[in-house]
């Protein structure tokens, strides 16, 4: 970071020449421009808490965390996907397909005239090991035929829906709460249980934030990952395998939009095979509105959370208010414009900035 | 002396954290060729771009018939009749000569449409004057780098400046089509057109100049009548302190051979159905400095990008320690001890969005990383030690890799190297761009290197550089090896007879 080292340089400055106060002027900007983020959500709470009394309540909080939690799953693998500088529009769609999945395995499978009826845990690891299936067909797209990632995850955004619609024959499946007869229920407790006190989606998205942070920050692969995006070049000759890592985003996006489904259905306790569309668009925002450069290489866990908190909580908030879903839809464009133009902005700073130091710099009596 | 035409005002530049230019005051005068002089990184390339309005000052400004002009784009300045040729080519491969050549200037025809016959007329005579006979509408990214450069040319000749500015247009020229270059510019100069010229070739840029300026890490330091100096005081000039400090004598102590390459066949990657790499054998023994001096597009970066796994040869065995590496991929040769810092380093070397220690981490992270998750303390530990190794000049490991300067940005991707553990290092002109001080604590790395026992392979076009630098001297020209010279045997002009007489390396012939 910059902002320090340019801070210190104008302070030492003896006399306060305007190029020095530009420079920590300049810094103070960066610092806002870096918290934008965590300032806007800041701002939503409370614009939205003085107009209404029922936003700050615990209830209503937790409510929103909830609905904030399956988007923010999406968006953690997005995330990936984003920082190695692709994009996967088939999430929306693998989020519907594994709710299908998970509602066609508990209505009974039918292997040659005996159906059978996996337990919940199997039906879990089926629908995530589905998702991961397809994330795995787009890494494959893009890493072996060379296809633009946008194309590759738009096309299967399409198959994955197709799917899903064939599968259940476009029908919703009622009634997944099982059979204790049958050994299969417990499905609801994904989306219904409270360990602890929190709604289990919750605690997947803390448990899931918690895993890629550290993947991230602290694991080869997570600086492969920010090698990848910021130049694959250089990363492919500095031996960092670039096609595996490629491949594996889309592995976790799809598994992540998959853990996303059975979190819809099972608190829905049905599936419907339209669930999720559109969601790989709330995905991407959360991720962008985080700071995170569609071009790749930057961007991290805690900026998405945060975007993803500032979606869920201005789409509540205006719901509590009584805005019209048409304004709603309106005020969230403009917000992920604003984000992305703020970044451009901040972009131009830091450059001036930098400069600004120099001058100072130059300046100085060595 | 006529007065200046176009001059700059106590220009200075300033970019991230580096003074490019500190303060120049810089003209040059209708109908005289001003050579400008400077080592990779004095400021030269800088200062033109300020020239032709495709870089803004810092301070200071530019002055066109004595009235100050700001100059907000590349365009603006062609419209006051600055025209510059780039050192990188900027041409779009997927179009033809013609529509290259007119590109954004168009000959506007009936309804609006393009008058492509003008066009094609007016590229035919360019052509000609230029002495290439090629059909103007071929594709350029189907011509030799050469006739590429010689398009970019043509190109500022349509424009018909006052001012042509010229950044290295020879780097891949041959010596038939600078001569043929030379006379179009004098005859540019008799119609009273001010020519800025940049070569690394100093003789070259020697021979056709009128008034000579040297630059020095970003300052003016010198200007003369180009009749009244000779290359050795420019040289002394440019460097401004005793070439022996810059280039160090050294005792080699070789010992078994580590890197064998036998008649290495590599196809290049930009032009189909053409060889970059011809036929070529070489070795580099334990403790042995080996350079290959070639000029741009003679096949070096491609050479030194398949030894280090990146391109696989058409045929031909590259070994290490007699170990045959075909088949082995980037990753598992920088294991084994093979480690490129390859010539673009913006492009091939660092990740600009990761910080000085992310990047010289980066290659060598198997070392770094526990079972599941990476030392931050060993990673800490190793970095510090790199830096200070390599003499990286940074406020830290978490400073913004875009804050440092041309050279030490190369120590870094040289660091990022090294901390592999090496037992080859290849080095694609690891002076590129550097200020000198810089290139002298490059060489004196690559020297301490090979005292440990590493084989060290590096690729230069700077003349000097290739005379003093390596144990053994390789030329190279159009793909094949065209001499091979211990240190001393050879003088300057003997390397640009050696270096100009390449075979051609086309499967149809040169042309």
């Amino acid at each position: 970071m910059t902002a320090p080292a340019t801070t210190q340089t104008a302070t030492e400055a003896a006399p306060p020449a305007r190029a020095a106060l530009r420079a920590r002027r300049l810094s103070l900007l960066n610092v806002a421009f870096e918290l934008r983020a965590f300032i806007a959500l800041a701002v939503l709470i409370v614009v939205f808490g003085l107009l209404s009394d029922s936003f700050l309540t615990v209830t209503n909080l937790i409510t929103m965390t909830k609905h904030v939690a399956i988007n923010g799953v999406i968006a953690l693998g997005m995330l990936l996907v984003i920082l190695k500088g692709g994009i996967d529009l088939s999430v929306g769609s693998i989020v519907g397909l594994s709710g299908v999945v998970a509602g066609e395995l508990l209505q009974g499978l039918q292997i040659g005239g005996v159906i059978a009826y996996p337990p919940v845990w199997v039906v879990i690891v089926l629908c995530v090991a589905v998702g991961t299936a397809v994330g795995a067909l787009n890494g494959l797209l893009v890493t072996r035929f060379n296809v633009a990632p946008f194309i590759a995850t738009l096309g299967m955004l399409y198959v994955a829906r197709g799917a899903a619609m064939l599968i259940s024959n476009g029908a919703t499946y009622p009634n997944l709460g099982g059979d204790p007869s049958l050994g299969n229920t417990g499905f609801h407790l994904l989306g219904s249980g409270r360990p602890l006190g929190l709604p289990t989606a919750i605690w997947i998205m803390i448990i899931l934030a918690v895993a890629v942070a550290l993947l991230l920050a602290k694991a080869p692969f997570g600086r492969w990952l920010y090698a990848t995006g910021g130049n694959e070049r250089a990363a492919e000759l500095s031996g960092v395998p670039v096609r595996r890592v490629k491949a594996i985003v889309y592995v976790i996006s799809g598994a992540c939009a998959a853990i996303a489904g059975l979190i819809i259905a099972s608190e829905l306790t049905s599936a419907a095979p339209q669930a999720g569309e559109t969601y790989e668009l709330n995905a991407i925002a959360a991720v962008v509105i985080g700071g995170a450069a569609l071009s790749g290489g930057k961007g991290n866990v805690r900026g998405t959370l945060v975007g993803a908190f500032v979606i869920g909580f201005l789409a509540d908030g205006l719901v509590i208010l009584g805005v019209s879903t048409f304004w709603q839809m309106v005020i969230k464009g403009a917000v992920i414009i604003l984000a992305v133009v703020l970044d451009q902005v901040q972009q131009r700073f830091k450059r001036r900035g930098a400069a600004a130091s120099a001058v100072v710099a130059s300046e100085q009596p060595n | 002396m006529n007065a200046h035409v176009l001059q700059a005002r106590e220009v200075t530049k300033v970019y991230g954290g580096t003074h490019a230019l500190k303060g120049i005051d810089f003209g040059v005068a209708p109908g005289r060729v001003t050579a400008l002089f400077g080592e990779n990184g004095a400021g030269k390339s800088t200062l033109m771009k300020i020239l032709a309005g495709i870089e803004q000052p810092t301070t200071g400004h530019v002055e066109l018939d004595g009235r100050p002009v700001r100059l907000l784009s590349s365009r603006d300045a062609a419209d006051q009749g600055i025209a510059i040729i780039h050192q990188e080519l900027s041409l779009c491969p997927n179009l033809s000569i013609q529509d290259n050549l007119f590109l954004a200037r168009e000959i506007p025809g009936a309804f609006g449409a393009i008058d492509r016959k003008a066009q094609r007329q007016a590229t035919v005579a360019v052509l000609n004057r230029l002495e290439e006979d090629v059909d103007p509408n071929r594709l350029v990214g189907e011509l030799r780098l050469g006739q590429q450069q010689l398009v970019e040319i043509a190109r500022t000749l349509l424009q018909q400046a006052r001012v042509l500015i010229m950044d290295e247009p020879t780097s891949a020229l041959t010596a038939p089509e600078v001569e043929v270059l030379f006379r179009v510019i004098r005859e540019l100069t008799a119609a009273g057109v001010a020519v800025v010229y940049i070569s690394h070739h100093l003789d070259e840029a020697l021979e056709i100049a009128d008034d000579v300026v040297v630059l020095r890490d970003g300052s003016l330091v010198a200007t003369a009548d180009a009749a009244e100096v000779d290359i050795r005081w420019i040289v002394a000039q440019m460097v401004g302190r005793d070439q022996d400090a810059l280039f160090p004598s050294r005792e080699p102590v070789l010992g078994e051979e580590l890197l064998t390459v036998r008649n290495l066949m590599v196809a290049d990657p930009d032009v189909p159905g053409r060889l970059a790499v011809n036929d070529l054998s070489l070795t580099v023994r334990e403790g042995e400095i080996v350079g290959i001096y070639g000029l741009m597009g003679s096949g070096r970066s491609e050479l030194l990008e398949t030894l280090a796994g990146k391109i696989t040869p058409v045929s031909g065995d590259v070994l290490l320690t007699g170990t045959p590496l075909g088949g082995v991929g980037i990753r598992e040769r920088i294991e084994r001890g093979v480690a490129l810092v390859p010539e673009d380093r913006q492009r091939d070397g660092l990740v600009q969005t990761m910080s000085v220690g992310e990047n010289i981490s980066l290659a060598g992270l198997s070392s770094i990383a526990g079972r599941l998750f990476l030392s931050r303390n060993r990673e800490r530990a190793a970095v510090a030690r790199t830096i200070s190794d390599v003499t990286v000049k940074t406020s830290g490991p978490k400073a913004a890799i875009g804050s440092l300067s041309g050279g030490n940005q190369q120590k870094v991707v040289i660091g990022k190297a090294l901390l592999t553990g090496p037992r080859v290092l290849l080095l694609d002109e690891p002076s590129r761009g550097v200020d000198v001080g810089a290139k002298a604590d490059i060489f004196d790395l690559m020297a301490a290197q090979a005292r440990r026992g590493l084989a060290v392979l590096f690729t230069t076009s700077d003349a000097e550089e290739a005379l003093h630098i390596p144990d053994r001297l390789l030329v190279l020209a159009r793909g094949s090896l065209v001499g091979e010279f211990r240190q001393g045997e050879l003088t300057r002009e003997e390397l640009m007879s050696v270096s100009d007489g390449g075979a051609p390396t086309t499967a149809e012939g040169p042309r």
